[in-house]
């Protein structure tokens, strides 16, 4: 290999398949550019080697990035997102004995998240007559999309995400285990753990991400901006090679070699069939094999996604707000909202290929929640406040 | 030094957990404790209530850590990574050698880079321990091949081991490989041949 040379971490995710397709289908390689592709055990991992320089850029979760330029949980490292991965790819799955308890408390259709989360404070309620313990739901992050989603969907019935029920920590492959073992009683994660909980019979798809954020940034490519100052030019490279990935993976023609691309054992490593199935986002979301297609589960670069869209980076940082891991500021929301680049974006594509811009239709709320008010970016402490609880 | 300290060690390897625990006592540690199970890890860190947690790089439930620094009622004391930006060079030793730091927050630094450095050299010297074992094994199961690839040719050409020796020599260096390469390509085909 020859060229500019690259250490990019990530973790193996679906979200990682432009990464992955850009390296080993060559199309880093026709930029210049040769990457080593790091697989890396935690978030943490990711993000204290790219802020320490042992890696040039990361797959990372979004909210990470915006964290880590506030300096919010760890150290302030400004960081930056020129290019998102994905968008969606999460479910909520619950053990088939909560999935019983909330459709003997449901008032409606258990697949629609209003319903499903007044389900969820009945059971909660009963359960605390009961003094019972309460339930446990296992999430991937702290500032994760996984944390922020199930925080979201559970507040709107009523539930209080930090007294009513125990939300952990749990890394992605533990997820499944502790399911079974009746550590937790429900979890949000990425592909494919849940559709490995549903396949083992221990888990029932309750909700997809979708279903509670119609659109939002899940990982990113994440570079330091003072790296990204410094070697400009490869970083729009690298965004021309993501880009024509993203490209690739949306073929349908390409389907099965994408799947068999990230299949591969040193990259995601799980069954291609399971994989295509996901990108795809036709999941099985009972063992007797009830399915569920939703186009939108994870969208990979298609229609524009590939864009940063700073309302994404303002509705997470008011997500961060909402739930006290960040003051409230002007300075912090501008922070955040500058940390996503969609002018590198536009900059790369523009001046390596010429593609125009990709602009997304307007919309009244470009998050698109299940419920409360539309989020327009700007009044983040009135957004928050219209979502207080109810106690 | 400050011998009150309570340290938790959560590595997945007993005998690196091992070499660092002595270290620690050596060095006058007393309450030095090994997490091996990671389930339920953050409750079996709150029952032990340490100042310092130590944690290697390639364990998962890293990022369980990562839950520490919430504001969460379950959380008796808030912990820290152990991270000074005026010290930079510290962390990066410690992020190659494999091995992160949580601390108390509010805890100086000072009283805990002695742990870190003892952390951070354990961890090397065990890297380095795994590496030698693994040339050893090598270089060993290497003198195996040799040692049957030889016999083949002494007994297929009639000659004694020192001309056996000499021609595998010969042939890795006029081919660029290693004696061992052409061994096993000897050992493989004379299986072929059989």
């Amino acid at each position: 290999m020859s060229g500019d040379s690259l250490r990019i971490g990530f973790i193996p995710l679906l979200d990682a398949a432009a990464l992955i397709v850009a390296v080993d289908k060559g199309f880093a390689a026709e930029q210049g550019l040769a990457i080593d592709l790091v697989r890396e055990v935690s978030w943490s991992n990711v993000r204290d080697k790219l802020n320490i320089g042992l890696f040039d850029a990361a797959h990372l979760l979004a909210p990470i990035t915006i964290a880590s330029s506030l300096g919010v949980g760890h150290v302030r490292v400004p960081l930056l997102a020129p290019f998102v991965l994905a968008l969606n790819g999460n479910a909520i799955t619950v053990s088939p004995a909560l999935h019983q308890a909330l459709a003997g408390a449901a008032d409606g259709d258990l697949s629609e998240p209003s319903v499903s989360a007044r389900a969820l404070a009945r059971v909660v309620a009963e359960r605390r007559k009961h003094g019972e313990e309460p339930l446990i739901f296992g999430m991937t992050f702290p500032f994760s999309t996984h944390n922020y989603q199930l925080r979201f969907w559970m507040a709107a019935g009523g539930v209080d995400p930090d007294a009513d029920v125990r939300l952990v920590v749990l890394p992605p492959p533990y997820m499944v285990d502790s399911l079974s073992s009746h550590q937790v009683d429900g979890f949000c994660v990425g592909a494919p753990w849940n559709s490995v909980a549903v396949e083992l019979g221990i888990g029932h798809i309750l909700h997809f991400g979708c279903d509670i954020t119609a659109r939002i940034s899940e990982k990113v490519l994440a570079v330091r901006t003072a790296w990204a100052t410094k070697c400009e030019d490869v970083l729009k490279r690298l965004i021309v090679a993501l880009h024509r990935a993203t490209d690739f993976i949306n073929d349908e023609n390409n389907s099965k070699e994408v799947a068999a691309l990230l299949a591969a054992p040193k990259r995601i490593g799980v069954t291609a069939e399971i994989l295509q199935r996901t990108l795809n986002g036709r999941l099985n979301v009972t063992a007797d094999g009830v399915t569920r297609t939703n186009a939108d589960y994870i969208i990979v670069g298609r229609g524009g996604a590939a864009r940063p869209d700073s309302i994404h980076a303002a509705w997470l940082y008011a997500q961060m707000v909402r739930w006290n891991q960040a003051p409230l500021s002007a300075d912090s929301l501008a922070i955040a909202t500058s940390s996503f680049r969609s002018d590198i974006f536009d900059s790369a594509l523009r001046v390596s290929t010429g593609a125009k811009a990709v602009e997304l239709a307007g919309r009244a709320d470009p998050i698109g929640t299940f419920a409360g008010p539309p989020f327009t970016g700007d009044d983040i402490a009135g957004y928050v406040a219209a979502m207080k609880l109810a106690r | 030094m400050d011998p009150a300290l309570k340290i938790v060690i959560v590595d997945e390897n007993p005998v690196r957990a091992a070499i660092l625990v002595d270290g620690l006592r050596e060095a006058g540690y007393t309450h030095v404790t090994r997490i091996e199970e990671t389930t339920n890890l953050l409750a079996r860190i709150y029952n032990l209530d340490p100042d310092v947690i130590l944690i290697d790089l390639e364990n998962p439930s890293r990022d369980v850590l990562a839950q520490m620094f919430q504001v969460s009622r379950v959380v008796k004391r808030p912990i820290a990574m152990f991270v000074d930006q005026s010290d930079s060079a510290s962390i990066e030793a410690a992020v190659d050698a494999g091995v992160s730091a949580y601390i108390v927050d509010g805890l100086k630094k000072e009283r805990i880079k002695g742990i870190l450095d003892l952390c951070i050299s354990r961890f090397n010297a065990f890297t380095r321990l795994t590496n030698e074992l693994e040339r050893a094994q090598t270089a060993l199961s290497e003198r195996k091949v040799i040692d049957r690839a030889k016999g083949i040719l002494m007994k297929t050409k009639a000659i004694s081991e020192a001309d056996a020796y000499a021609l595998l020599r010969k042939t890795a260096m006029n081919e660029n490989k290693k004696i061992a390469e052409i061994a096993q390509a000897i050992v493989t085909a004379a299986g072929l041949l059989k």
